[in-house]
């Protein structure tokens, strides 16, 4: 353990508002080299807010900010990479159309005398640093293109082998499998021996304190604990971070449970031998009135695709959806949302307006109930408002702008815009990911609700606790093609995971 | 359902009004084109003793009514993070059919086709929806983005009005499009009155109707619209429409006001109008701005020409000088888009 070493970086009473709701009130925070510092707080607790506070995103705050014993002001990303510092955020920050080599040594190409690109240069090192972490693609592959795990593995590979003495890593582990996980562990511990300071953001506390050497725990925009990793608990770990007086709520899924025997719920929507370039092949299943479909898979097995096939946004090369009794095939978005079909994507960027108020969010999916030529938009309000009491969304106001809400309010808020009109077929991607444990739970509690409601829901998640948690039945994809259902059976989440 | 402990709800529930200057700083992008109106305006004034006069607003207004009615459609097409180069060409295109299906003196020798006035009005309009349902399509069928597809509709417009005229000029033109843009009712000239209505009920459409706000909201998040369930192509297909027709409008009004229908007449209406739109304060990634703004443009514009008459100085000098005036707002522009994004945060 690095014990006693001086702190590279030492930040001071720092405190930072966003349109006078405050993320940070006079946090301390110090960072030693050689040292793997994990925080852990629920959504909205100052996190993330604190770390862009030291990889120079935000410019404006109040507060000390020492680095190597000299007080420093960073007015942009670049001052501090320039400082050594790099991040990993949350949201992937990679180019799509760029190749994997170009987003590898994406701004700092090597050229020659000359100033010309060296593209084979490039594209050798570029494998080689991959590999090193174990990742073996293409170097010449259009990024985009490849699933959304390996990107966030390459855009992790690109930052750790960037030379920077402090890594911060937000919630990186959430779209990779357990043996990536465990790549990346083994290199974050090489690089702290080699004397990189290192911040690791998760909401997975058993990877928290697998990897980390010391523990800071934020709630509400304050720090209010600070553990050494080795000797602190789960338990103690959550009771700080969401106050005492509260029962551990995650249940971890290692003991088998009991899936309930399907009743006869008539089928509401049917997929019959869904077909998709090489994503998809010959996919089939039912959902039912008043039941939870989880379909569960690593990143890439053509989840995403499936779910974009239900809400009409992709087209199927081949196969049938029947809605209702009714064969469909949906020529846009709009046209399953007339069937009744609701999504919500697994990215929050892509569902909701940043730029415009809460209400309007809210009622942007069902405005055609409220309103036929004229907008309504007192009555907006009014649903908009019952929305954000019922899901608990805060802060309670439908006027804000939706940007200012943290992330686990945005997901109630992409929640909420189906929910003041039920509709018949519920259609979830990863609908806890990167929530803390009570958002999480909030967010099990009102899909449960739902349910009860006699809503057909699919989950299509990676996440086996997820599935676990919420599905009635669950079926395994794997490379695109259903490999198991189990229903009316036990079940653990090492069935679950052996099965994939 | 889950509460928190009551620290994070009395924390929440605090809510602080936004200081002053986060206000201002995110409606910087609808105070700085009134400012600019408000100097230019106090500049001329002073500069000039015929500027300020009751004429000569009059004049201003006239002046910029044509680029009015076409910068209504242009603002939706704006709104929706899209832009239309043809609208000139269909202005001039619908202004020449319209009097191509009209009775034309002897000496000119046009080989027309004379139908009854409305008929011929009604024909123009069918012709420009046409160019605008072809823009459309090709933007949301085919997927050809908008700045290729409507520069390849201004070639195509600008093609259709030089067989129909084949290098003449038209005089006659249906006596009701006549009278609304060259006449005047109790000293307010018609084409003021259409440009202005049109303007209203532009704003209405886009600030109290559904479909406005889906304009809004495809202009502020395409991809999140698209996952909301709202028809995408839809939308976009409609705002290219309602910009070639109130480009048609403007295009017969405008030939009323010359006095002639002929080749190249409008090409000066493309600059103009999309200055207007973005000098006004219209975004053009999207999802802000609107009518208002759209209007304080046009005047901007309006007493930048008109002005830049009224005082002594060198006629070839004033073009560089729009340029710079264009310049500089569209720098806002952009520079209010980032101020917002960092205030949204």
């Amino acid at each position: 353990m690095p014990r006693g070493r001086s702190p590279i970086l030492e930040l001071h009473q720092i405190t930072k508002a966003f349109g006078g709701v405050e993320a940070l009130r006079g946090v301390d925070f110090a960072l030693s080299a050689g040292e793997i510092h994990g925080l852990v707080g629920e959504n909205g607790a100052g996190k993330s807010t604190l770390m862009k506070i030291i990889a120079g995103v935000h410019a404006e705050f109040s507060g000390g900010f020492v680095l190597d014993g000299r007080e420093t002001r960073f007015r942009s990303v670049r001052d501090a990479l320039a400082a050594g510092i790099a991040m990993v955020h949350q949201e992937l920050s990679v180019v799509p159309d760029l190749s994997v080599a170009e987003n590898v040594f994406l701004g700092a190409q090597p050229t020659n005398r000359l100033g010309f690109v060296q593209w084979r240069r490039m594209a050798r090192e570029a494998g080689e640093q991959l590999r090193r972490f174990g990742i073996d693609v293409d170097p010449l592959a259009r990024l985009g293109d490849l699933p959304i795990g390996l990107q966030q593995l390459i855009e992790i590979a690109r930052v750790l082998s960037s030379g920077a003495r402090i890594i911060i890593l937000d919630e990186p582990t959430s779209a990779l499998s357990p043996p990536e996980v465990e790549r990346l562990f083994t290199t974050l511990r090489r690089l702290r021996d080699a004397g990189t300071g290192i911040v690791f953001i998760s909401h997975f506390i058993e990877d928290i304190l697998r990897v980390s050497d010391e523990v800071t725990v934020f709630r509400n925009g304050r720090k209010v604990a600070e553990a050494d990793a080795a000797t602190t608990t789960k338990a103690a770990l959550i009771e700080a971070m969401i106050g005492k007086g509260r029962e551990a709520l995650e249940e971890t899924y290692t003991d088998a449970i009991r899936l309930p025997s399907s009743g006869d719920q008539p089928a509401v929507l049917n997929a019959s031998g869904l077909s998709l370039a090489r994503s998809l092949r010959d996919v089939s299943f039912d959902a039912r009135a008043g039941e939870v479909l989880g379909i569960y898979g690593f990143m890439g097995c053509g989840q995403s695709e499936l779910a974009r096939i239900l809400f009409g946004k992709l087209r199927p090369d081949r196969g049938t959806l029947t809605v209702g009794g009714e064969r469909k095939s949906f020529r846009s978005t709009a046209d399953a949302r007339r069937a009744g079909i609701a999504f919500v994507p697994e990215s929050r960027r892509a569902m909701l307006f940043h730029q415009e108020p809460v209400y309007k969010n809210i009622s942007i999916s069902i405005l055609h109930r409220i309103s036929s030529l004229f907008l309504k938009p007192q009555q907006e309000r009014v649903v908009a408002a019952r929305q954000v009491e019922q899901l608990q969304i805060r802060p309670p106001t439908v006027e804000l702008d939706l940007g200012m809400l943290s992330g686990g309010n945005q997901q109630k808020v992409a929640l909420a815009k189906w929910l003041s009109y039920p509709p018949r077929v519920l259609v979830l991607c990863e609908p806890t990911r990167g929530m803390d444990v009570g958002a999480k739970n909030e967010v099990i509690h009102i899909i449960r609700e739902l349910r009860a409601r006699g809503l057909a829901i699919i989950v299509l998640s990676t996440e086996p606790e997820t599935v676990l948690s919420l599905a009635d039945r669950i079926i395994v994809l794997k490379r695109g093609a259903v490999v198991h259902e189990f229903s009316d059976q036990s079940i653990s989440k090492d069935r679950l995971l052996e099965a994939a | 359902m889950v509460t928190d402990d009551g620290a994070t709800i009395s924390a929440a529930d605090r809510k602080q009004p936004r200081s002053i200057g986060a206000t201002l700083r995110s409606q910087m992008r609808n105070i700085a084109p009134f400012l600019t109106l408000i100097l230019l305006s106090g500049f001329f004034a002073l500069a000039s003793p015929s500027f300020a006069t009751l004429d000569n607003v009059g004049n201003i207004l006239t002046q910029v009514s044509v680029t009015g009615i076409i910068a209504v459609g242009l603002t939706f097409v704006i709104l929706c993070a899209e832009i239309d180069l043809s609208i000139a060409s269909i202005a001039n295109v619908t202004g020449i059919a319209v009097a191509y299906f009209t009775l034309q003196e002897s000496y000119v020798n046009i080989a027309n086709i004379p139908l009854p006035g409305w008929a011929a009005i009604l024909l123009a309009l069918a012709l420009c929806a046409m160019l605008g349902v072809v823009n459309a399509l090709g933007l949301t069928i085919i997927g050809v983005p908008s700045f290729i597809m409507t520069l390849a509709m201004m070639q195509i417009a600008a093609g259709i009005s030089a067989l129909l005229v084949r290098g003449q000029i038209a005089y006659k033109i249906p006596g009701i499009v006549a009278t609304l843009g060259s006449s005047s009712i109790g000293g307010i000239p018609w084409i003021v009155i259409v440009a202005a209505l049109m303007l209203l009920a532009g704003h209405v459409v886009l600030t109290y109707t559904r479909f406005g706000r889906y304009v809004y909201m495809v202009g502020g998040n395409r991809e999140a619209a698209e996952y909301s369930g709202l028809n995408v192509n839809l939308i976009l297909g409609s705002v290219m429409v309602i910009s070639a027709v109130c480009s048609g409008i403007g295009g017969m009004l405008g030939v009323a006001h010359f006095g002639s229908a002929q080749q190249n007449e409008f090409d000066t209406y493309l600059l103009d109008s999309i200055a207007a739109v973005v000098v006004g304060g219209t975004s053009l990634f999207g999802g802000r701005g609107g009518i208002g703004n759209t209007i304080v443009g046009l005047f901007v514009l309006g007493v930048l020409n008109n002005g830049l008459d009224h005082v002594n100085i060198d006629s070839f000098l004033k073009i560089l000088i729009r340029g710079v005036i264009l310049l500089a707002a569209l720098v806002i522009n952009v520079y209010a888009q980032r101020l917002r994004a960092k205030v949204a945060e």
